[in-house]
């Protein structure tokens, strides 16, 4: 038996696990439209690769990955694209984001799926083949799991933890699929292990899913894979939670599990990898809790992209006295604001929430300092001090205290006497601090490309005067030059000589044309200029004159300034 | 005494000359607090002469349009005088974020506004079209009057999920029953 260690606080909130948790999972109904978001994990949104009108296969993939960290979308049935635009989506904010629509054909046509044998192939073309797939932590922060499952040289992981513990209240995903599909579960564990060479592999799983602990055992034989039963404390399944509960090792502040040699992972998570690597099937549905005020709550395996308003329906419809749906856990999630916004990789479960299931949180009052949300804190943080700072947007005190390791678990929420719904405080002061940091950053290029800029144009200036000066020294040392030997350069003389005759010619004509003009009566004005004339035209290629100089003594004084430099050609 | 007084004094004359502080450390610390959006709405050619001209009591703390009262209120702190607003009548918050565009269909590409941008965010050559770098555009508004064919336009930064920030919590407050 290991020896479990314990973290810091914690509480328990009612469970409420029975509810969805006796019935199988139930596959969803084919929905006739289908929205997928782009931004369906943490990073920049995948490129969408399809257009509107195109027909898609089911598992095509219609967002391709946008940089190191990204994911893929997929079709999750064939169809039509009908649109790619801003649509509602689940999201705190309420705005729209992004997405493709799809209109359902109902054939569920698949595209060619083919195995990756990844026991024999490159490390790197599995992880490609995880991105590609759009696998991603299903666990809440949807981080792309390829990234994550990349060890690399230095960072070797000693410990690889499967996150079973589904500490939410209300959630029973994960507990539904270990108990059902334990198997497979194991068979994306042991992918997981390939790729990151671990010396043990636990896997976590909370007292209250006994079948899902045994089922996983059953299914860890001959393996080598550990499952550990830990006690049912929220939140046990936070990662740095988890890892402390199983391993004793602590992630310091401001760091990652991989620093301590530890990943993560949901087994939901291991569940796709298994899906993507071993039967070619990029994540195009997920198993959702629908429970709270429905008549049959319960969990159904939907596909990506299904409005939420269906998945209510799925599970007999929200009763009457439904106020707001909850997408995630009560302690964690956040209200839905339109029913339309379709299912995304991140939604595990959606409750519907009535006044009877979720009292309206009595009128927060003062802060009476008790702390007994500093007992409840799994991050040993001091929640009074960060709810202090952050209420008097005193926001470099706050990162002081270390706001930024705190996980938004909210247990100190629930503890708090006074009501005061501490997680608002510490997630608007963590984006208003992340929002400076990022202008910081921002001024700080700024500042770099206006000096830069300065210093190209002082640059500039600087070349621009030397090149004259030099001009300027070269012609002057020519003259110079000229009037010390006394003697013309014969080449320049001879130049002169021509232009001099040209002149001399071109007055000639100029004079015979006004005394034909005379002559004639034509105003000397209208003759005609230009090179019609073809006398005209070779006095004009005599005289040097390429540039259209039409005063001759210019283009003396041209044909002077040259000399130098024609000389310089014949002497090199 | 006198001894004492010499060796102290010679001491402290060689800290001097060791210990040097280059510029005005003020200056930098000024320069830190300012937005760097280089628009010379304060009357400077940019950001740093503008530090130095608050560095050394020319300018006032309040001249930065584009930091608003949060960037007077950070300097006013930093020298230790007393917050005025920015401007006259206005006195709000700092202006909401904009950036340049430039509508491709007008632009004629005389390079013009690509000659005013202080922060090189605009691309483009003679006779083709030019483009904003968005996420590198100060919002100087330098550019604007530099078009001939008034082809800029400043455009706020719409909210959209990848920006959008959590509200500070405020809360109804209800009379008793």
């Amino acid at each position: 038996m290991r020896t479990l260690y314990k973290f810091h606080g914690g509480v328990h909130p009612p469970e409420h696990k029975e509810e969805s948790n006796r019935l199988p999972i139930a596959p969803a109904p084919l929905p006739k439209r289908l929205t997928v978001p782009l931004r369906q994990h943490i990073g920049s949104p995948a490129i969408p690769v399809v257009k509107v009108g195109e027909q898609v296969l089911k598992g095509q993939m219609i967002g391709a990955a946008d940089g190191f960290i990204s994911a893929a979308v997929h079709a999750p049935t064939s169809g039509t694209v009908s649109a790619i635009e801003p649509h509602a989506v689940p999201h705190p904010s309420g705005l729209p984001d992004l997405c493709i629509t799809i209109e359902a054909d109902g054939e569920e046509r698949w595209i060619e799926r083919a195995p990756l044998d990844y026991r024999n192939a490159d490390p790197d073309a599995v992880r490609l083949r995880l991105r590609d797939a759009g696998v991603v932590g299903l666990g809440g922060a949807v981080f792309p799991s390829y990234v994550k499952l990349n060890p690399g040289a230095p960072a070797r992981i000693k410990t690889l933890v499967l996150n079973g513990a589904e500490c939410e209240p209300w959630i029973t995903s994960d507990d539904r699929l270990m108990r059902e599909r334990a198997a497979e579960v194991v068979e994306g564990i042991k992918i997981m292990a390939h790729l990151m060479h671990p010396e043990q592999v636990l896997i976590g799983i909370e007292d209250n899913k006994p079948e899902a602990a045994a089922a996983m055992q059953a299914a860890c034989q001959g393996t080598g894979y550990e499952v550990v039963v830990v006690p049912t404390l929220y939140p046990s399944g936070g990662e740095k939670q988890l890892i402390k509960l199983l391993t004793g090792k602590e992630v310091p502040a401001g760091q990652r599990p991989v620093n301590i040699g530890v990943t993560c992972s949901n087994t939901g998570t291991a569940y796709t990898v298994h899906r993507a690597v071993n039967h070619g099937e990029p994540v195009i549905s997920r198993i959702v809790t629908v429970t709270g005020n429905v008549p049959k709550p319960r969990n159904f395996e939907t596909l990506i992209g299904t409005p939420i308003a269906e998945i209510v329906q799925l599970a007999g419809g929200a009763r009457p006295d439904t106020v707001h749906y909850i997408m995630g856990g009560p302690m964690m999630g956040f209200g839905l604001n339109n029913l339309n916004a379709p299912l995304t990789k991140a939604v595990n479960c959606v409750i519907a929430a009535s006044p009877a299931l979720f009292p309206p949180a009595p009128p927060p009052m003062p802060c009476i300092r008790c702390g007994r949300c500093a007992q409840a804190c799994p991050c040993e943080l001091q929640p009074q001090e960060l709810f202090w700072f952050s209420h008097s947007q005193n926001f470099d005190k706050a990162r002081a205290y270390n706001l930024f390791d705190c996980i938004e678990c909210g247990a100190c929420s629930y503890v708090c006497p006074s009501h005061i719904p501490l997680v608002s405080y510490y997630r608007f002061a963590k984006s208003e601090i992340a929002t400076r940091d990022m202008e910081k950053k921002l001024a700080e290029q700024a500042k770099e490309r206006f000096e830069l800029k300065q210093q190209r144009i002082e640059r500039e200036k600087q070349e621009k005067a030397a090149r004259f000066a030099e001009k300027a020294a070269a012609a002057a040392a020519a003259k110079a030059a000229a009037a010390a030997s006394g003697v013309e350069d014969p080449e320049a003389a001879a130049k002169k000589a021509a232009i001099q005759a040209a002149v001399e010619r071109a007055k000639a004509k100029k004079a015979e044309a006004a005394a034909k003009a005379e002559g004639t009566g034509t105003p000397a004005d209208e003759i005609p200029q230009g090179d019609s004339d073809p006398l005209r035209a070779k006095a004009r290629a005599e005289s040097y004159a390429p540039q259209g100089d039409s005063d001759p003594l210019r283009a003396k004084a041209r044909a002077e300034s040259y000399a130098p430099s024609t000389e310089n050609n014949t002497d090199s | 005494m006198v001894f004492l007084g010499i060796v102290l004094g010679s001491v402290l004359g060689y800290a001097s000359i060791k210990f040097k502080v280059e510029g005005n450390p003020l200056v930098e610390k000024v320069e830190a607090t300012l937005p760097q959006t280089q628009c010379g709405q304060c009357g400077y050619a940019g950001c740093r002469p503008y530090a130095e001209a608050v560095a050394a009591g020319k300018a006032e703390p309040n001249q930065c349009v584009p930091g608003g009262d949060n960037v007077a209120k950070n300097l006013a702190d930093l020298l230790g005088v007393e917050f005025k607003p920015v401007g006259d009548d206005q006195g709000s918050g700092p202006k909401p974020k904009q950036i340049a565009f430039i509508d491709e269909s007008t632009c004629v590409g005389c390079t013009a506004c690509i000659k005013v941008c202080p922060v090189d965010c605009i691309i483009g050559a003679s006779k083709l079209m030019h483009t904003v770098i968005a996420n590198q555009c100060t919002g100087c508004e330098l550019c604007v009057p530099a078009c001939p064919v008034d082809c800029i336009a400043m455009l706020p930064v719409k909210e959209n999920i990848a920006n959008w920030k959590w509200h500070y919590p405020v809360f109804e407050i209800k009379k008793a029953a």
